[in-house]
């Protein structure tokens, strides 16, 4: 199997693949509207108007008013979780904090595309992507107030913990989607990135083994525009949705911040991957409206006025005008939603302050899943280590 | 140690803010003493060497206390307010307000030291760390780097916490502990290097208000034991109170603190020398006591220039955009550059080399709540004049908002400082460092003054300008003021210059 994936994988030369050819099943979808076109895909648009598309329509034409209030809630929410973090992190409750601002459309909008047994293999600042996952929101700070080494079991919400090494989690995902391909599974890895990573070697080698082996990957890249103070013109010449055709893998650019595009192209990703057809490299065109982390000071390095241009292009804001145009955002409902965000965000102060902290003997947990004699004996040593610190005061104060 | 008086009061301490800082300036508050704040609610800016940031209110209540005012750097993990919170039933003891704790002994070192002789060229690059780091270095400010490190003081740890009910409470109190026995060479000596020993036997040492260095070690290569600091303190006749980790340093603060500032004179203020004004009065020096300076001032009658003003005013071209003597001042030293390019120049010490500059990039003094900075316009001598106007205007309220990127700050090849605009006729400016003139503008002033051979009453301004002697000689000198000065006078005399 594996092997004539990477044979059929090796017919394919010049111009962009068609996904579905040379696969035994071919049920997937018609070829995608945009590969690797500059112009990104769009079904609303800054000022709230939605747009029909020919193709993608047809891809969320169960998204309903219901629906988009519901994947404006998420965006709503996800938003003040993040205000809440950062704000605990100047209060010195957290180490760090890396904000998701102006992402929240391409966070939210691929991550309600998946479904439950597809797997993340995320970068750090995914926090809406775990959000979707129903991830336990105290695990999310877990590591960044300093608590444990990572937030918790991936395989709880089918999610790796975040990779702070820029680009390793595309191999992670490779593999993982590898994996599948074993198991005969129609699962699918996802994988979430930025822009700078497209220039880490790890992000093209798991490129070069998705396209060699067909495996059902999903490479998300939010392009914010940034990779940390270096923008994003200074590592891609040209559009980096462009990049993957190169290695086989079709690609599409879409809006980042419009969260129906973004679950459009995201559920054709997927489907492309369950059916055979293999990876698919998604480039979404977003903006980190924050810092890099809670540690950067973004008013050094950019212009204060490419901050204003695309806070006209705010997610939240364009689709709570349609919302609101189709008489959907009423103020029963944006109190509800703001109330759930508030409850939400004061649960998540609360078990950050409440978090016991580890103790020292901790770090001798979860290295291995079985008992080791090495381990037990260094555990030990330190333990009687650390008790030589309690013996001070009594023998001081005689 | 904490008295048991009404619950509830909670003490915010500075956090680390970044990743690895020590120390953080207060802008500015944006409450006061009394004020009622909500959860989040930002109470004020806080500079640190890597951003400003907002900080958010830890607490929904009152605001009982601000312990440090605007302007003040202050230590990560010292306390900055206190706020009376409603709700939350008798968790907190009470905090004790008393004087600002052991911020003393990591501080005092660092106000010892010697002011930096290289600083470095963006004269406003305006971080601690930025004073302290030399200048051939990169500034580390992003993620990851941390700040440099500029103390001597061992690392402050937060407390740790184990769960909500008893936040910074554990934090010890700062109440000054009687030293048990005071640790021998305190005074002005740098701290020899720490004996060893090892971390149990540091902290009983430091618990017990013991200073390593009085040690002699017993153990194996002079290693100093748990025995050695206990028969230390065996010596002492006092009873050991409970003790914790904040005696050592709060009897070495009040010993360094007593010294230098013994007897206190009333009306006497003394303030830390410290950020912005310690950056500029290094760079003040080293431009004043390298570059040898030669000041030259001429008075001149405006007038002329003053009608061009009036009319400028009035045509659409300048619509809505502010035109100044200072305006034309600028364009006429642009033109004077072009006449006069050795003024436009900088030396290069280390290359040995005359470094020649082709565009205008000209500096602005400019007086900001944060102190004097010196942001440029990039090719000035390439503006037309309304977008040369429209240049000024918004490069002095972008520093006065403080909102000035860094590029701006940097790369400037000739300065202005606008005098007048305190009423000022005349003075000797000292050079931006690295730059070879500076032209200080006066006030205009309407003046008795010989007008076609009889005293008329004329707007009437001094230029005074000072350039490196090094560079400039005191011909290209002279010709450069004179040329500003001839278009001052009489701006279409410009159609005789380019």
């Amino acid at each position: 199997m594996t092997q004539d994936h990477a044979l059929q994988g090796s017919e394919f030369h010049g111009g962009p693949r068609v996904p579905g050819a040379g696969t035994a099943s071919g049920t997937v979808l018609p070829g995608p509207a945009h590969d690797g076109a500059d112009e990104p895909v769009q079904l609303i648009d800054r000022h709230g108007v939605r747009h029909a598309h020919e193709h993608y329509d047809g891809l969320v034409a169960d998204v309903d008013g219901a629906e988009l209030r519901k994947l404006y809630e998420d965006m709503v929410v996800v938003r003040r979780i993040d205000a809440e973090a950062t704000a605990l992190q100047r209060q010195g409750e957290l180490a760090l904090w890396p904000p998701l601002l102006g992402q929240e459309a391409a966070q939210i909008g691929s991550g309600r595309a998946l479904r439950e047994d597809d797997f993340v293999f995320s970068s750090y600042r995914e926090n809406a992507v775990a959000y979707c996952r129903g991830v336990d929101l105290t695990d999310l700070l877990r590591v960044w107030r300093g608590n444990a080494s990572s937030g918790w079991d991936p395989y709880t919400i089918n999610m790796a913990t975040p990779q702070v090494i820029i680009g390793a989690q595309t191999l992670h995902a490779t593999g993982y989607a590898m994996g599948i391909l074993q198991d005969g599974d129609d699962a699918v890895a996802v994988t979430y990135f930025g822009d700078g990573a497209t220039s880490q070697g790890d992000v093209n080698e798991a490129m070069v083994f998705a396209a060699s082996y067909q495996a059902p990957v999903v490479f998300f890249c939010q392009n914010n525009h940034w990779a940390i103070s270096e923008p994003v013109g200074l590592q891609a010449h040209v559009p980096i949705a462009r990049r993957a055709p190169g290695f086989g893998i079709p690609s599409v650019r879409v809006d980042g911040n419009d969260v129906l595009a973004c679950l459009a192209v995201t559920r054709e990703a997927l489907a492309r991957a369950r059916s055979g057809g293999g990876p698919t490299f998604i480039e979404a065109v977003t903006y980190r409206m924050g810092p890099h982390t809670t540690a950067d000071d973004p008013k050094r390095y950019r212009d204060a006025n490419e901050l204003e241009d695309w806070a006209s292009r705010d997610p939240l804001a364009r689709l709570a005008t349609l919302l609101d145009s189709l008489g959907l955002l009423d103020a029963d409902y944006t109190d509800a939603v703001k109330a759930t965000a508030d409850a939400i965000a004061a649960d998540l102060r609360q078990g950050c302050l409440s978090m016991p902290e580890p103790e020292p003997t901790d770090v001798f947990k979860h290295v291995y899943s079985a008992p080791n004699s090495w381990l037990d004996r260094q555990q030990d040593h330190y333990e009687r280590y650390l008790a030589s610190f309690e013996q001070a005061p009594q023998e001081g104060s005689r | 140690m904490t008295t048991t008086t009404p619950a509830r009061v909670k003490e915010f301490r500075l956090p680390d803010l970044g990743e690895g800082l020590t120390e953080s300036e207060i802008v500015q508050w944006h409450v006061a003493e009394g004020d009622t704040v909500e959860l989040n609610q930002i109470i004020a800016d806080v500079e640190t060497a890597k951003a400003v940031v907002e900080l958010p209110s830890p607490y929904a209540g009152t605001v009982l206390r601000l312990h440090e005012a605007a302007g003040t750097v202050v230590d990560v993990g010292a306390p900055i307010v206190s706020f009376e919170v409603a709700g939350e039933p008798g968790a907190a003891p009470a905090i004790t307000p008393s004087v600002p704790p052991a911020s003393a002994p990591t501080t005092a070192s660092d106000e010892h030291a010697a002011p930096n002789p290289n600083p470095a060229m963006d004269s406003a690059t305006d971080t601690d760390a930025a004073t302290d780091a030399a200048p051939a270095k990169r500034e580390p400010n992003l993620v990851g780097y941390g700040a440099a490190v500029e103390k001597s003081g061992r690392p402050q740890r937060r407390s740790r916490t184990r769960s909500v009910s008893v936040p910074e409470t554990a934090a010890p109190a700062a109440t000054p502990v009687t030293a048990l026995e005071p640790p021998a060479g305190s005074s002005a000596q740098p701290p020899a290097e720490r004996p060893r020993s090892t971390p149990p036997v540091r902290k009983l040492a430091r618990d017990l208000g013991i200073a390593l260095e009085t040690l002699t070690g017993s153990g194996p290569e002079g290693l100093i034991v748990r025995d050695d600091v206990l028969s230390a303190v065996g010596g002492s006749p006092a009873e050991l109170p409970a003790l914790h980790s904040s005696a050592l340093h709060s009897s070495v603060a009040a010993s360094d603190s007593a010294e230098p500032t013994a007897g206190p004179t009333a009306g006497v203020t003394r303030t830390p020398i410290r950020g912005m004004r310690k950056h500029t009065a290094a760079a003040m020096v080293a431009s004043a006591f390298t570059a040898p300076h030669v000041t030259e001032f001429l008075t001149i009658d405006v007038t002329p220039t003053m009608e061009l003003l009036t009319g400028l005013k009035a045509s659409r071209a300048f619509e809505g955009t502010r035109v100044t003597p200072l305006t034309i001042v600028a364009k006429a030293l642009c033109i004077a550059v072009a006449r006069n390019p050795t003024v436009n120049s900088s030396w290069d010490e280390r290359a040995q080399e005359i470094v020649q500059y082709a565009d205008v990039h000209l500096g602005i003094a400019a007086a900001t709540p944060r102190g004097l900075l010196v942001p440029n316009i990039k090719a000035a001598q390439s503006l037309p004049l309304v977008e040369l106007a429209r240049s000024l205007g918004s490069l002095t309220e972008t520093a006065r908002a403080g909102k000035t990127p860094p590029a701006d700050l940097t790369g400037g090849t000739i300065s202005i400082t606008n005098i007048g605009v305190f009423g000022i006729d005349a003075g000797t400016p000292i050079l931006n460092p690295g730059e070879a003139a500076i032209l200080a503008v006066g006030a205009v002033r309407s003046m008795p003054w010989e007008y076609q051979g009889a005293v008329a009453l004329r707007s009437v301004m001094t230029l005074s300008l000072s350039f490196d002697h090094r560079l400039v000689d005191g011909e290209q000198g002279s010709r450069f003021l004179a040329d500003i000065g001839t278009i001052l006078r009489n701006p279409a005399m410009v159609l005789t210059m380019v």
